[in-house]
């Protein structure tokens, strides 16, 4: 089953709000060998300017998380996640992500493209605080392999 | 001072090796809520044609951007970070894998720097185009 093309039409809800707590961007931090100290102790983050401890930069894949599970269970949405693989990545900035921050993620499919018999499914996350403040975009780009003949 | 001051094209700002293990996959498994079963199962990695057992992309992103980091000290912040995935990490059970990446600064303007990243592994680069903007702190 081909991606249905219709996406990128559709309005996708905003995900209940994910609140970033500090163990778990030290949690997140270790896993990705983060030794900065203002992704650890709140005191040099707080030196550094920051009101708490800073995520990492690839931190909001964690909400983007959400996002992905609903485009998933779009009954007609085609895509089969077996034959799924991540092409690129990107994250767009206004601010960096502390903890405490009550984070919304609202998902838009922006580009469906056809390429060799695959499928690339491109879709922006993008996600405020509770001021309805821009915080960050995750931008990702999906592969689904074609069929194999 | 600011991290801009003196900044280069083409300088090498940092460079880190990154000794990969079973128990990197497990721990970013955890942290990142993604478990697919092709980062930890040779079974699973293998019944669907993979060499082996994967590092996540999304991992590999996550460090690669840790040497940038370490260099700014706080004088700056990572306001975008892309990348393409373009070849896989395997991970073998016992030997892991080794991933170097090193940070060159791409351009630089006013207000911060692009830096470029090269990611190495098995003397292959396993990232694309994987750009990291910097702003300084004024």
């Amino acid at each position: 089953m081909p991606v249905n093309p219709e996406l990128t039409e559709r309005a996708f809800a905003p995900t209940a709000p994910y609140l970033v707590g500090r163990e778990k961007v030290r949690e997140f931090a270790r896993a990705v060998f983060a030794t900065a100290p203002l992704h650890h102790d709140p005191e040099a983050a707080r030196a550094a300017g920051f009101a708490d401890v800073v995520a990492p930069p690839t931190f909001p894949i964690v909400i983007a998380e959400a996002t992905l599970q609903q485009l998933l269970a779009e009954p007609d949405a085609g895509i089969d996640f077996s034959r799924v693989v991540h092409g690129d990545q990107r994250f767009t900035y206004t601010r960096p992500i502390v903890a405490g921050d009550e984070l919304t993620a609202t998902l838009r499919v922006t580009s469906i493209k056809s390429l060799g018999g695959n499928s690339m499914v491109t879709s922006e996350s993008a996600m405020t605080d509770v001021e309805g403040e821009h915080v960050v975009t995750s931008i990702s780009t999906l592969v689904i392999r074609g069929d194999e003949s | 001072m600011s991290v801009l001051d003196g900044l280069e094209v083409g300088q090498v700002v940092a460079e880190r090796v990154f000794p990969l293990t079973r128990d990197s996959l497990v721990r970013y498994a955890g942290a990142s809520g993604d478990f697919n079963p092709i980062h930890y199962r040779d079974d699973v990695a293998a019944a669907v044609g993979l060499p082996g057992v994967l590092a996540h992309g999304m991992l590999t992103m996550g460090f690669a951007v840790q040497p940038v980091i370490d260099w700014l000290d706080a004088r700056g912040w990572v306001s975008d970070y892309q990348v393409r995935f373009t070849r896989p990490v395997v991970v073998d059970p016992q030997l892991g894998a080794v991933v170097t990446v090193t940070a060159t600064v791409g351009a630089v303007d006013d207000t911060g720097a692009r830096i470029d990243l090269t990611a190495t592994y098995s003397d292959q680069t396993v990232l694309g185009k994987a750009q990291v903007r910097v702003t300084a702190f004024a």
